[in-house]
């Protein structure tokens, strides 16, 4: 993967990401729309009562970990299951009850499930050959696929004479064959290394873009969908919790769960001392000030509320901030982990609570200032961390 | 732990083998023999597989005995494929037990009572006995051996490959057979050898079952050899050794190059970045 493909991605993508948003535009009509689903597995309840809109053009992705019912919500849109209550429509079309070999959507396998009898040109052509098309137009389709994903040369091997990252390529370029309305992606990277994986979620963004196509990917890899969609729904046993951009995931968690799922966060019990608009006070037995968050919350005084902060949001110095109106509470260096590109701090706080700050290795200098048992101050200022009541 | 064989496992596999082989293997070298008399040795010769030729009521017998076995693995490879699949894929259906012994019954019982058993039923339906009845007994006795191939087969089959294809708008019937049978192929192959051997070499079940006018290669066989043993006995028998030899020869080297060959996938798959 040459790095000019991957940039010239970043910057398309970034710009249109910064115009698309139908989910904020009231008169937009949603592609794919859960009503109240309910699956159960007998006594095993794995989607609970969910309703969720997906919009054309959407890369949409489902987190969450394993049996939180992500892959069984989209096992139901491909047909695999079938809702025991609720509705699920596609285009304005129900499709509860509709075998998965009349829907208009495909899907990515995790295993792949390549045919392994039948080589990559005839993976590919499988689903053309079952709606009937003309041999020429499925020749000129699966030239087209196989263009796609870089896979010209190989389309009269076997799937057992490809390469792990290859059979990723092939079991795409058959899933977009059909041009479904949705492409399904069950954990599609899951089985590649770290590089691979990176380089090919940019791939598949590329892809999403250049054909216009609603894709809807399942992963419990939280950069994996942060980096990929344009909406991101956290789930955790059969319910939603949050359904909101991955900035907005990640800066504005709406309860500890997402916060704590979805990247490195520091959780801070605390009381809720005065509120006002934009600017939350709190007492917390870890500091001896009252802390200050900048941001509107439903709460009163006394209530149990958390301060969740991101690691890389919270300074660590040997002297206490200068500034006016930054939260700071003192502790001592715990521990210290060196990551290469980052350092993280764990401090101690005095009520035994330790709290992760990160700091950016600017410079090669080995020797630290800050070493082990110092005794130092964290900081952040108001906008850094977020109040969560739940 | 020492490389190689100690003294005493050599001389207990060498006596194995003797106590196993040494009877058929005598029996092949008296064959050749040029002598009327099976136990004295007088020189080499392929007579007695000519008088085989000339041999009407041999031929005619190994002849109904191909064509039972023929059908009878047929019908059982189909019938065993398909409670195959039942039994692996539909989960814990009502009478899933009681279907899964009965399938698996004829695997333990004994020869005897299923050929009495059988001869029963045929007698009480009044049915005429004879070629199709010995082909009905071989298919239900075989059909448990083909069950249990094709089922260890399909419990390593990737579920995953069948949705794929329904997802690509192929319906399940169609996908049956252009996805999970040219997989399964080699266990249903060898499936149909075990039966068709199987049948060839019965002879209590086809005595119990047959009537007037079929008779099998096996049945002929004993009956002859009540009467003394004849070199032709032996010269058929060998025959008929190296076709049971070859279809179970086959059918182990399909099952083996199989699984040799999901083994080098996995490795790829596993070593393929």
């Amino acid at each position: 993967m040459s790095t000019g493909v991957t940039d010239k991605t970043q910057k398309t993508i970034g710009g249109i990401r910064r115009k698309f948003a139908p989910w904020n535009d009231p008169g937009a009509v949603p592609l794919i729309r859960y009503k109240n689903v309910t699956k159960r597995f007998g006594e095993f309840t794995a989607v609970d009562n969910l309703s969720l809109d997906i919009y054309e053009r959407e890369f949409f992705a489902l987190l969450g970990p394993s049996g939180c019912g992500k892959t069984t919500l989209m096992r139901m849109l491909a047909g695999f299951e079938e809702p025991t209550e609720g509705q699920i429509t596609l285009a304005g079309q129900d499709l509860v009850g509709m075998p998965p070999y009349r829907r208009q959507t495909n899907m990515m396998f995790q295993s792949y499930a390549l045919f392994p009898h039948m080589s990559v040109w005839d993976n590919i052509a499988f689903g053309l050959k079952q709606d009937g098309m003309e041999k020429a137009a499925v020749a000129a389709r699966v030239e087209e696929m196989l263009k796609l994903v870089k896979l010209e040369t190989f389309a009269r091997r076997k799937p057992h004479q490809l390469s792990g990252g290859q059979r990723q390529r092939v079991a795409l370029a058959r899933s977009l064959a059909k041009r479904p309305k949705v492409l399904l992606l069950d954990e599609p990277l899951g089985a590649l290394d770290k590089k691979l994986r990176e380089a090919t979620q940019f791939e598949l963004m590329d892809i999403q873009m250049e054909l216009g196509m609603t894709f809807l990917i399942v992963t419990h890899d939280q950069e994996e969908a942060m980096t990929v969609a344009d909406r991101i729904a956290v789930m955790d046993h059969g319910r939603l919790v949050q359904v909101a951009p991955p900035a907005e995931v990640y800066e504005q968690p709406n309860c500890r769960y997402v916060a704590d799922f979805v990247g490195d966060v520091n959780i801070i019990d605390a009381k809720i001392e005065s509120v006002a608009p934009g600017a939350v006070r709190l007492r917390s037995d870890a500091a001896d000030m009252s802390l200050m968050i900048a941001q509107d919350v439903e709460a009163k005084p006394g209530d149990q509320a958390w301060i969740a902060i991101r690691p890389e949001k919270v300074r660590v110095d040997l002297d206490p901030p200068v500034e006016q109106g930054v939260n700071c509470l003192s502790g001592t260096i715990w521990d210290i982990g060196y990551l290469g590109d980052l350092s993280i701090y764990h401090v101690e706080l005095p009520n035994g609570a330790r709290i992760k700050a990160a700091k950016p290795n600017l410079t090669r200098v080995v020797e630290r200032p800050i070493s082990w048992d110092d005794k130092v101050w964290v900081s952040w200022t108001p906008d850094a961390g977020v109040v969560l009541t739940r | 732990m020492r490389k190689g064989l100690s003294w005493f496992n050599t001389t207990s596999i060498v006596l194995g083998f003797v106590f196993l082989y040494l009877p058929i293997v005598l029996l092949v070298i008296y064959s050749f023999n040029a002598s009327r008399l099976v136990t004295v040795w007088a020189g080499f010769s392929t007579e007695w597989y000519w008088k085989l030729l000339e041999n009407d009521q041999l031929l005619e017998a190994a002849w109904v005995t191909l064509r039972v076995a023929f059908i009878s693995a047929s019908v059982a490879t189909v019938l065993g494929t398909l409670a195959a699949i039942a039994l692996v894929r539909y989960g814990r259906f009502w009478g899933r037990t009681l279907f899964s012994g009965m399938v698996y019954a004829p695997l333990v019982m004994p020869e005897v009572i299923t050929g009495l058993s059988l001869l029963l039923l045929f007698v009480a339906v009044n049915f005429d006995r004879g070629f199709w009845t010995i082909t009905l007994a071989h298919i239900t006795f075989t059909m448990c051996f083909v069950s249990v191939v094709v089922q260890s087969r399909l419990v390593t089959f990737d579920r995953s490959l069948e949705e794929a294809a329904l997802d690509l708008g192929c319906p399940p019937l169609k996908t049956f057979f252009v996805i999970t049978l040219p997989i399964i192929l080699p266990a249903v192959i060898s499936g149909w050898m075990l039966a068709f051997t199987l049948s060839l070499d019965d002879l209590v079940i086809a005595s119990f079952t047959t009537g007037p006018g079929a008779t099998t290669l096996p049945m002929r066989i004993y009956s002859q050899v009540r009467l003394g043993v004849t070199p032709e006995i032996n010269a058929i028998c060998t025959i008929m050794i190296a076709v049971v030899t070859l279809v179970v020869v086959a059918a182990s080297i399909i099952t083996k190059r199989q699984e040799v060959e999901r083994e080098r996938a996995e490795r790829l798959a596993a070593a393929g970045g």
